[in-house]
C-alpha cells in the first residue's frame, strides 16, 4: 500500500460533461478534494469531444478505450497499455454500460496492481430494470409491478393489469408515460428501435421524485447516503439543479437496499414517494450519479471514501451531512485547440 | 398539530422543510407564528398573543387563523 503522501493515480471513465452527463468529472473533483494527496488522474473516454479530455486542471492525461461492445479482451489489452505508462493504481468506471466488463476484469486487473471497488455480477444483474420487481419482492423492497414485454402486442395485457397512465421503459436508457394505448404503441416503436428488446412496461406511480446516491462497503454495511430532491430538470429529465433532504424514511429505506444486496461500491437509488408515504425504487443505477459532488458538499464525500475502501483502508460510515445543501449545474464553453483534437483523435491519448 | 421538528426557519421569514427539499417565504407576522409554534407554544396562546398586539376582531383572527394553518398543513409543515 502507498504512503499516504505518495503520489496515487486513479484512472476514471465518464467524462463527457454534456447536457446529460457522465459523473467522471464530478467523481474526480470529489477525490481531488477528498483525499488530500497528490494525485493523477487518468481519463478513460470513449469519444473524442468528451470534454473532460480538454480539461487539463481536472485530468491530467487521457486515453481512449474501446466501447463495451468490443469485449473484454480487447479492453484488456489497452487497460494494460495504458497501465505500462501510467502505473494506475485505481480505477473507477461509472458508466453502466461498460460495468460488465470491468466487473469481469476486476481480478485481473487486481492481479496487474489495479484496484477497484465494484459489486459483482450477482448484485448488478438483481437490481437491473428486467429483474427489478422480482429483486423487491424478494428483499421486501417496494418496487412498481411491472411487465418485460418482448411484442408490442403485450401492451394490452400491461393496459388491462395496470390501467392507465402507465410507464413504459427501455432496457437501458429512456421512459415514456403514456396515457393512452396508441402513446404506448408510440412509445414502444420508437425505444425499441433505439434500445433493443425487451420493453419494460411498469405500473405508473405517482409522487415526487427522490434520488439517493449511496455506497455500501459490499459486507451489508451502508457506509453513507445522501437523498437529493432535483430543483431543476432538463428536457432529459437531467437534474440541473438539486438539493439535499434529511429524511430518515429514505435513509432506511437505502440501508435495506444495501443490506439485502450487501452492495459494494457506489449506486444511485431512483425513489418515488407517494402521497401516503410510501416510498418506491423505481430505478437502481449501479455507479455514482452525475450530481455525486454534491455528497462531498454536504459532508459526505463519496468518492473519497470509496477510493480509500479500494486501497483497502478501514472507512467508518458517516453521520450526519448537511440537509439543504443546493448544486446548481451550468455549462462553460472550454477552450481548446485543434492540435488537442488531432492528438486525441490520430493517437488516442491527450 | 404542531410544527415539524425538522423545519427550519429564519429570521427573514424564509421556511425550509428539510425532508421534501420545499422553501417558502413568510411575512413578518407569519414569521413570528412560525418562531412561537417552533417554540412549542400552543395555538390558543398565540391567538391570544395576536390579538393583545393587533387591532383584529375574534372573529376575522380565527378565519384567518385557519386559512394560515391549512396552508401550512398543505405545505406539509405540520405533524399530527
Amino acid at each position: 500500500m502507498k504512503l499516504p503522501d505518495e503520489l496515487l493515480t486513479i484512472a476514471v471513465t465518464g467524462l463527457n460533461a454534456i447536457d446529460s452527463p457522465g459523473p467522471g468529472i464530478a467523481v474526480i473533483r470529489s477525490l481531488r478534494e477528498g483525499l488530500q494527496r497528490p494525485l493523477r488522474i487518468i481519463g478513460l473516454a470513449y469519444e473524442t469531444l468528451e470534454p473532460g479530455i480538454y480539461m487539463h486542471e481536472v485530468v491530467d492525461k487521457t486515453y481512449q478505450i474501446p466501447y463495451p461492445a468490443a469485449g473484454t479482451q480487447a479492453l484488456l489489452n489497452r487497460l494494460a497499455y495504458i497501465h505500462g505508462k501510467e502505473k494506475i493504481d485505481l480505477l473507477i468506471p461509472n458508466f453502466d454500460a461498460e460495468l460488465p466488463n470491468f466487473m469481469k476484469l476486476a481480478p485481473v486487473l487486481q492481479s496487474m496492481g489495479i484496484a477497484s471497488f465494484l459489486p459483482d455480477t450477482d448484485m448488478f444483474e438483481a437490481r437491473d430494470k428486467v429483474n427489478l420487481y422480482s429483486f423487491g419482492k424478494q428483499h421486501d423492497l417496494l418496487v412498481p409491478r411491472d411487465r418485460i414485454i418482448h411484442q408490442v402486442s403485450g401492451l394490452h395485457e400491461c393496459g388491462e393489469l395496470f390501467g392507465y397512465p402507465l410507464v413504459v421503459k427501455g432496457k437501458f436508457y429512456d421512459a415514456v408515460v403514456a396515457y393512452t394505448a396508441e402513446q404506448a404503441e408510440k412509445a414502444f416503436y420508437k425505444i425499441s428501435a433505439k434500445w433493443g428488446l425487451p420493453i419494460i412496461v411498469q405500473e405508473f406511480i405517482n409522487g415526487t421524485e427522490v434520488n439517493i446516491a449511496v455506497l455500501g462497503d459490499g459486507k451489508g454495511n451502508m457506509i453513507s447516503a445522501i437523498p437529493m430532491r432535483k430543483l431543476y430538470i432538463t428536457d432529459k429529465g437531467k437534474a440541473w439543479s438539486g438539493i439535499t433532504l434529511q429524511d430518515d424514511k429514505l435513509l432506511e429505506l437505502a440501508a435495506s437496499f444495501v443490506k439485502a444486496t450487501r452492495w459494494k461500491g457506489g449506486c444511485e437509488l431512483e425513489i418515488m414517494r407517494t402521497a401516503k408515504d410510501e416510498c418506491y425504487i423505481m430505478e437502481i443505477n449501479p455507479r455514482f450519479p452525475a450530481w455525486i459532488y454534491l455528497t462531498a458538499a454536504a459532508g459526505q464525500n463519496q468518492p473519497a471514501a470509496l477510493a480509500r475502501m479500494a486501497l483497502g483502508e478501514v472507512v467508518k460510515p458517516f453521520t450526519g451531512y448537511e440537509a439543504g445543501k443546493i448544486f446548481v449545474r451550468y455549462s462553460w464553453d472550454h477552450i481548446t485547440d485543434v492540435n488537442a483534437f488531432h492528438q486525441i483523435s490520430g493517437q488516442g491519448e491527450l | 398539530m404542531y410544527l415539524r421538528k425538522n423545519i427550519a426557519t429564519s429570521e427573514n421569514g424564509f421556511i425550509f422543510n428539510p425532508s421534501t427539499g420545499d422553501s417558502f417565504s413568510a411575512n413578518p407576522v407569519a414569521a413570528a407564528i412560525l418562531e412561537q409554534l417552533k417554540q412549542g407554544m400552543t395555538f390558543s396562546d398565540i391567538k391570544a398573543g395576536l390579538l393583545d398586539s393587533y387591532e383584529v376582531d375574534p372573529l376575522r383572527l380565527e378565519r384567518d387563523w385557519d386559512e394560515f394553518i391549512n396552508q401550512l398543513r398543505e405545505a406539509n409543515l405540520l405533524a399530527d
